[in-house]
C-alpha cells in the first residue's frame, strides 16, 4: 500500500526558498490538536496524588504543549506530499508553498529537544523520558511507518496521543501507575472511533492520497463495525479510574452516561447509510474526551 | 514584494528574539524555584 503513495516531493516552497511567517510557524504546531493534548496533560497532572510547585506544573504543561507541537511540525514536514492532495491539509504552510520544508524540520527538531531538555531539568526524568517517547512514537512509528502502510495506523499510532496524561501524572509522581495507564487506555481506545468517524466522510481524500485508512482498505461496513467495537470497549475502560479508587462514583456515573451516548452514536453510524451520523459522532467524540477528563479533574478537586 | 519579505523577516527575527529571551527567563525562574527546594 505504501507503494501507492505518491512520495514524489514537489516542494514548490523549497524551489522558491520560501520562508514562513510567524503565523505559519504557529500553524506547524497544530494548535487545535495541541489544545486537546494540553487538556489531557493537565488532567493527568491534577489527578495524580501529591503536589508539584505551580511554576514547575506550568513548565511541565508548556513542555507537553511544545513537544506535541514539535511532533506535529515534523509530521507536516514528512507528510507534505500527501497533505497537498487533501483539501483538509492542502493549505498547510509547506504544501501551500509558504515555507521551506527544511525550515519546518529544523523547527520541529529544535522544539523537540528543547521541550524534553527543559522537562528533564525543571520537572523530572520520568516525565521527560515519556515526552521523548511520545514524540518519537508519533514521528517514527505513526508518521513514518504505520500511516502509509496499514489500516491499523491510527489504532497503534493512537498511543502517541495517549501519552499526555501519563506525562502529566509522571511530572507529579515521577513514575507510571495503573491509574495513569487507565487514562492512557481511555485515549488509546477513543482514538480509532474518533478518526474512523472522520475517515468515513473523508475516505475519498484518503484514497486519493494513498493513505490506507480502514474505509479505503476494508470498506465502510467493516469500519462501522470496528467503530461500534471500540466504542463498546471504551465504556468499561472509562470506568477503571473509579474502580482503582482514583475517582468517585460521581465520575463513574458521568463517564457511564457519556460512554452510553458514545455507543449509541456508534450504533447510529452503523445504521446510517449516509454521512450524517459519522459527522455527528466525530463532533461528539471531541466533546466526550474533554468531558471525561474534565470530570476526572473536577472529581479530584472535590467539586463532585 | 521585497518590502513584504523584509516585514516577514523582521517579524520572524522578533519572534526568535522573544523566544530566546523567554527561554532565558524560563531558566532563571526554574533556577530560583529549584533553589527554594520545590519539587
Amino acid at each position: 500500500m505504501s507503494d501507492g503513495v505518491a512520495h514524489t516531493r514537489t516542494d514548490a516552497s523549497a524551489l522558491a526558498g520560501a520562508s514562513g511567517s510567524v503565523a505559519d510557524f504557529v500553524a506547524l504546531l497544530k494548535p487545535r490538536v495541541m489544545s486537546l493534548v494540553v487538556f489531557t496533560g493537565v488532567a493527568g497532572l491534577m489527578t495524580a496524588p501529591g503536589q508539584l510547585h505551580p511554576v514547575l506544573a506550568a513548565i511541565a504543561i508548556l513542555c507537553i504543549a511544545v513537544g506535541a507541537g514539535a511532533a506535529g511540525a515534523i509530521n507536516m514536514w514528512y507528510d507534505r506530499d500527501i497533505d497537498a492532495l487533501m483539501s483538509r491539509t492542502r493549505d498547510r504552510p509547506i504544501p501551500a508553498g509558504r515555507m521551506d520544508p527544511d525550515e519546518a524540520l529544523s523547527f520541529g527538531i529544535v522544539l523537540s529537544i528543547a521541550s524534553v531538555t527543559v522537562m528533564a531539568l525543571a520537572v523530572n526524568f520520568a516525565a521527560a523520558a515519556l515526552l521523548a517517547l511520545s514524540i518519537a512514537f508519533y514521528v517514527f512509528v505513526y508518521t513514518m511507518w504505520l500511516k502509509r502502510s496499514t489500516p491499523q495506523n491510527i489504532v497503534i499510532g493512537g498511543a502517541a496521543g495517549a501519552f499526555p496524561p501519563m506525562i502529566g501524572w509522571a511530572a507529579v509522581t515521577g513514575d507510571v501507575s495503573l491509574a495513569s495507564l487507565a487514562m492512557f487506555a481511555i485515549i488509546f481506545l477513543w482514538t480509532p472511533p474518533h478518526f474512523w468517524a472522520l475517515s468515513l466522510f473523508r475516505s475519498g481524500e484518503y484514497a486519493r492520497a494513498g493513505v490506507p485508512m480502514l474505509p479505503v482498505v476494508a470498506g465502510v461496513r467493516e469500519t462501522k463495525r470496528q467503530i461500534v467495537f471500540y466504542s463498546l470497549a471504551l465504556l468499561p475502560v472509562s470506568l477503571v479510574p473509579w474502580w482503582l479508587g482514583v475517582a468517585s462514583i460521581f465520575y463513574a456515573i458521568g463517564a457511564g452516561v457519556l460512554g452510553l451516548v458514545f455507543v449509541s452514536g456508534a450504533v447510529a453510524v452503523w445504521r446510517d447509510s449516509g454521512e450524517t451520523a459519522a459527522k455527528r459522532l466525530f463532533g461528539y467524540s471531541i466533546v466526550y474526551l474533554f468531558l471525561i477528563f474534565a470530570l476526572l479533574m473536577f472529581d479530584r478537586a472535590g467539586l463532585s | 514584494m521585497a518590502d513584504d519579505s523584509t516585514k516577514r523577516r523582521r517579524a520572524k527575527n522578533l519572534a526568535i528574539g522573544l523566544t530566546v529571551a523567554g527561554l532565558c527567563l524560563l531558566f532563571y525562574i526554574i533556577t530560583i524555584v529549584k533553589m527554594t527546594g520545590a519539587r
